[in-house]
């Protein structure tokens, strides 16, 4: 699960994607032969299955896993290291043993796109003001409490209405509407990692860039094999404690660390998002420990936003987050002696800007989802005082 | 031969049809609502009750069940489950009394089978005939009887042949009407649930079958919901504790929820859930309770002395005992006993 919600509106299941689908990628010619992906309204029965576990156009072997005795297999794609028997799934749901042969069953099976801002990642320090080819399919290796999108990544791929939409025809379909990059988003890449490294190689040959918005919860062999292919990455670190990613994430802390120390390494472009959930992860304590551990492994320059939450899925019973808690959490974060500290989900805050750290000029302007002004030289500095920017700031 | 409710559709339906005209009149004077007990009103008498129906003679020599004595079993089962008292032979009249007191006319009865073990283990379809045969003799027209899993080709590859209109038994899975888009949700479960639960229940009779399983310890009627929900694959760490309780604590389960038959005709001991031949044996039993709290428990002890027997360690001392069965039964689900000072076992 990540936190970017399919829309902002956040609309039924189904309707939207399918719209926003058909706007996407049949007006390319790209993808043709959709199928009815309204659920019927009252509970009769249908004659036969509407789509079938069985349909092999999305089925592909998994590439990380092991084979054990007894037909069983372990997962080596997330830390869960699921132990999965024949005819089973994963905690994933979209990763079945067939026979002791572990198969991905969300290849090209594409339940979500849109064309977003790649501000709505958000990625603030790459290409600002263009826009990201987003896709999903079903699945999600942990389950957040929080989830805005629960209805595709708490899904089996075979419960919600999916479109074929093949590595070459996503590339194809970004082309056409001038979206510089592909987006793997809104459910969890994680989860369909071969079909993001095939559109990706796809993208590449074709001139289009890869993003993926990921919860980082993944080995360290898949990751680097994964991500290795990714042109920029945004990881939802969901908190700074390990009791909240065992309650409300269902997943661990140390691994999504350690996933932001090798990506760093690697020399990925990554922005951190923190999700800020009133009473759960808003301890000054927390957001301190965040900060200087950021500081101290990735360095001062890694963008990292405090982002409003809205109740949704198991948290309704929470607030939205007062905007002076995350006005507090950014107080914090530039006090430990971070440069890029964004606050988001409150359209119209300063701290949505970019400013040079160094003459504290506004240097990216942006409204909503929207990079107004960009003032960001082509060698990626400062105009008033040449001072270096982090980040790929054009195309 | 037996007519078949699912495998020949024709005889099986005439047969229905002359049983429920002859007994309607003998049974209509014992339908009332007010014998009807939820499943949670037995876990708040003194003790649960348990009956352990067993016949060493239902296979004869062969391998597959024989109809009749499984018909009688049933019998048995239901009359000691309600009278408490050791049955006569061939008592059907009192047997269909007992099943007035789980539903009749104007209930719709759906019956969660379980067949993701396919034929090796999963609940037999011969019983699931005798219960839908008995059910109509108690009232329910046979289009109000729904057979259900959670997908059409898991319950043909288990024996089950897809029925849907007409007036007969219904069989599919929720593959066919999906699931409520609407999440419920109790503790640590939020789920859409399947649309046979919801809009076709208003009686939830819960058949699973009796095996292993290698994450849950044990997995038989609690853990069988996990097929009504759209999401199980997320409610398996941690041993599905707390998450099976959970579960059984959403009112639209909770609400349904009549009875429990687990078909231990066939049983696992170790390396479920799939079916594996080599560690299967034949208790042909059926366990029946309104509490599925104690019923759990009493299957589980069956499968540990089973594998004592066998000389295997404990499920504790594999580190996979199913500490959700006492869950279900704590201060905050009270959904049944775990205690066996508060089970009473009958043995028929």
């Amino acid at each position: 699960m990540n936190c970017e919600s399919i829309t902002t509106e956040n609309s039924a299941r189904g309707a939207i994607d399918r719209r926003s689908f058909l706007v996407c990628a049949l007006a390319s010619g790209a993808v043709l032969g959709a199928g009815e992906l309204a659920a019927p309204a009252a509970a009769v029965p249908l004659a036969s299955g509407a789509e079938t576990q069985s349909d092999t156009r999305f089925t592909f072997e998994a590439r990380f896993y092991e084979k054990l005795p007894n037909r069983k297999i372990r997962c080596k794609l997330c830390p869960r290291e699921c132990i999965v028997g024949d005819k089973e799934r994963g905690y994933c749901g979209v990763r079945e043993n067939r026979g002791g042969v572990y198969y991905t069953l969300v290849h090209s099976r594409v339940c979500a796109a849109h064309i977003d801002p790649i501000e709505k990642k958000p990625l603030f320090h790459y290409l600002p003001g263009t826009t990201a080819f987003s896709i999903a399919t079903a699945g999600c290796n942990v389950n957040c409490k929080f989830c805005q999108n629960w209805d595709i990544s708490q899904s089996r791929p075979e419960e919600i209405p999916a479109e074929y939409v093949s590595p070459h025809q996503a590339a194809a379909v970004a082309l056409q509407y001038n979206c510089p990059t592909i987006a793997y988003t809104y459910s969890e890449p994680v989860v369909f990692a071969e079909y993001l490294m095939d559109t990706a190689d796809a993208g590449h040959v074709a001139g289009v860039r890869s993003i993926v918005v990921s919860n980082g919860y993944m080995q360290h062999d898949s990751l680097v094999e994964a991500y290795g292919k990714m042109d920029a990455v945004k990881i939802d670190l969901k908190a700074f404690t390990e009791s909240y990613y065992t309650k409300v994430v269902t997943g661990q802390l140390k691994p999504v660390l350690e996933t932001l120390v090798t990506l760093c390494k690697m020399g990925k472009w990554t922005e951190i998002v923190y999700l800020v959930v009133p009473t759960l992860n808003d301890d000054d304590a927390e957001f301190r420990g965040l900060a200087q551990w950021v500081k101290a492994n990735l360095g001062p320059d890694v963008p990292l936003h405090f982002t409003q939450f809205h109740p949704e899925y198991l948290l309704k019973n929470l607030p939205i987050t007062p905007v002076p808690t995350l006005e507090r959490a950014k107080a914090i974060a530039d006090a430990e002696g971070l440069h890029y500290v964004y606050i988001g989900n409150v359209p119209g805050h300063p701290a949505q800007n970019t400013y040079c750290p160094q003459c504290r000029k506004m240097l990216v302007e942006r409204v909503g989802f929207t990079a107004s002004q960009m003032l960001i030289r082509k060698d990626s500095t400062c105009p008033f005082c040449r001072h270096k920017i982090p980040g790929i700031w054009h195309a | 031969m037996r007519p078949s409710l699912f495998m020949t559709e024709i005889r099986g339906q005439s047969r229905r049809n002359f049983l429920t005209q002859c007994l309607t009149g003998a049974v209509a004077l014992g339908a009332s609502v007010g014998l009807r007990a939820p499943a949670q009103q037995a876990a708040l008498a003194a003790k649960s009750r348990v009956v352990i129906a067993r016949d060493p003679q239902l296979r004869g020599t062969s391998t597959p069940v024989d109809v009749h004595r499984l018909e009688a079993l049933v019998d048995r089962a239901m009359q000691a489950l309600f009278s408490g008292e050791h049955p006569a032979p061939a008592a059907s009249a009192k047997a269909i009394a007992a099943w007035r007191r789980i539903a009749g006319p104007g209930d719709t009865v759906s019956l969660k089978v379980n067949t993701l073990g396919g034929r090796g283990i999963a609940t037999n379809v011969e019983l699931v005939e005798v219960i839908c045969e008995r059910l109509q003799q108690a009232g329910v027209k046979p289009a109000n009887i729904v057979v259900w899993d959670r997908d059409s080709e898991e319950l043909e590859r288990a024996g089950f042949r897809i029925a849907i209109g007409g007036d007969r038994v219904q069989c599919y899975g929720t593959d066919r009407v999906g699931y409520e888009d609407d999440l419920s949700s109790w503790g640590n479960v939020g789920s859409r649930l399947s649309k046979i639960l919801t809009r076709s229940s208003s009686v939830l009779i819960n058949l699973p079958v009796l095996k292993d399983h290698d994450g849950a310890g044990v997995t038989i009627a609690l853990k069988n919901m996990y097929g009504a929900i759209h999401n199980p694959n997320k409610y398996h760490p941690n041993g599905c504790d707390p998450y099976v309780a959970d579960l059984n604590m959403l009112p639209e389960v909770r609400s349904r929820m009549k009875l429990a038959i687990c078909d231990a005709t066939t049983a696992m001991y170790e390396g479920g859930p799939g079916f594996k031949p080599e560690h299967s044996w034949k208790p042909n039993s059926l366990l029946v309770s309104q509490d599925l709290v104690a019923l759990d428990y009493t299957g589980w002890q069956m499968i540990e002395r089973k594998r004592a027997e066998m000389g295997l360690k404990t499920l504790e001392a594999e580190k996979r005992a199913p500490h959700y069965i006492a869950t279900a039964a704590d201060g905050e689900h009270r959904l049944g006993y775990c205690d066996p000072s508060r089970i009473a076992i009958v043995e028929v």
